[in-house]
């Protein structure tokens, strides 16, 4: 048995739903943060393996705005999180309650 | 031969990111997150899109896991002497993680039935190999998207410049 788009489209779909998991689970925002880059890469695997076999360039195109999409989001996301520690002196989602009540 | 590699990184990339959720270290979260990218280069690779997998190396394993360390350093969290998660969030998460797999599953399920199937490409020349196609579609096709990302990029640079700088006479903010 050889492995086709299936497989990778099965795989893109388990890693994005670890990282769903994870970001539904965890209570660290920097973890939290890591589950959402998981899940962009795992729609990455998904693109990568369709311009593959449909053999055209476009998918991959994509993925590179992608990277540099992914580069410029993490570096604002990281300077959020410093700035709200700077603030809080925390970055636990439960102790992030400003807005309850 | 490559089916074997293929279920090699497969195996590594989907356990190291479980491993991303469950450790309770977030150093070890960072490292794992490092193991599963290269894991999914490794796979770029198997697909042809060589270009793509030193980009995933240097942009992700380089940059962003180096970034996210240094913040994890800068950051003393006391990640270690609380518990990562309520078991009633492990529950709930789990369920939404099952939703979540049996909807992709169904919809790939059914993809497979009826799409017609895609003769293997080792045939001809591999599209993605080329760094002259990249090239072409970036240049042609793709040139506005490209010149919007370069903007977005100094956005970002400006935005994080703005965001760290301290600022004294703000209190009216807090």
């Amino acid at each position: 048995m050889t492995v086709g788009l299936n497989e990778y489209l099965y795989l893109s779909a388990v890693l994005f739903a670890i990282g769903f998991f994870g970001v539904l689970l965890r209570k660290n925002t920097l973890v939290i943060y890591m589950c959402l880059e998981l899940m962009l890469v795992a729609s990455t695997v998904a693109l990568v393996a369709f311009s593959h076999f449909n053999r055209t360039m476009d998918g991959n195109v994509f993925v590179f705005f992608i990277l540099t999409v992914a580069a410029a989001e993490v570096a604002v996301g990281l300077a959020i999180i410093v700035a709200l520690f700077r603030r809080r002196q925390t970055i636990q989602v439960e102790e992030l309650n400003a807005l309850k009540n | 031969m490559s089916d074997i590699f293929f279920y090699l990184f497969a195996a590594l990339t989907a356990g190291s990111a479980l491993a991303v959720v469950f450790t309770k270290n977030t150093v070890a979260s960072a490292l794992s997150l490092l193991v599963s990218l290269v894991g999914v280069s490794a796979l770029f690779i198997l697909l042809d899109a060589f270009l793509l997998a030193a980009l995933m190396v240097f942009v992700y394993a380089g940059a962003v896991v180096a970034l996210f360390l240094f913040i994890v350093m800068l950051i003393d969290s006391h990640g270690g002497d609380r518990k990562p998660f309520k078991k009633a969030t492990l529950v709930s998460g789990f369920l939404a993680f099952a939703l979540l797999v049996l909807g992709l599953a169904s919809f790939a399920k059914r993809g497979a039935q009826e799409v017609i199937a895609f003769d293997a490409p080792s045939a001809s020349v591999p599209v993605g190999a080329s760094l002259r196609a990249y090239g072409e579609q970036l240049f042609t096709t793709y040139l506005l998207p490209v010149q919007i990302v370069g903007f977005l990029l100094l956005i970002a640079m400006l935005g994080v410049i703005v965001l760290s700088k301290k600022f004294e006479g703000m209190e009216d903010v807090k």
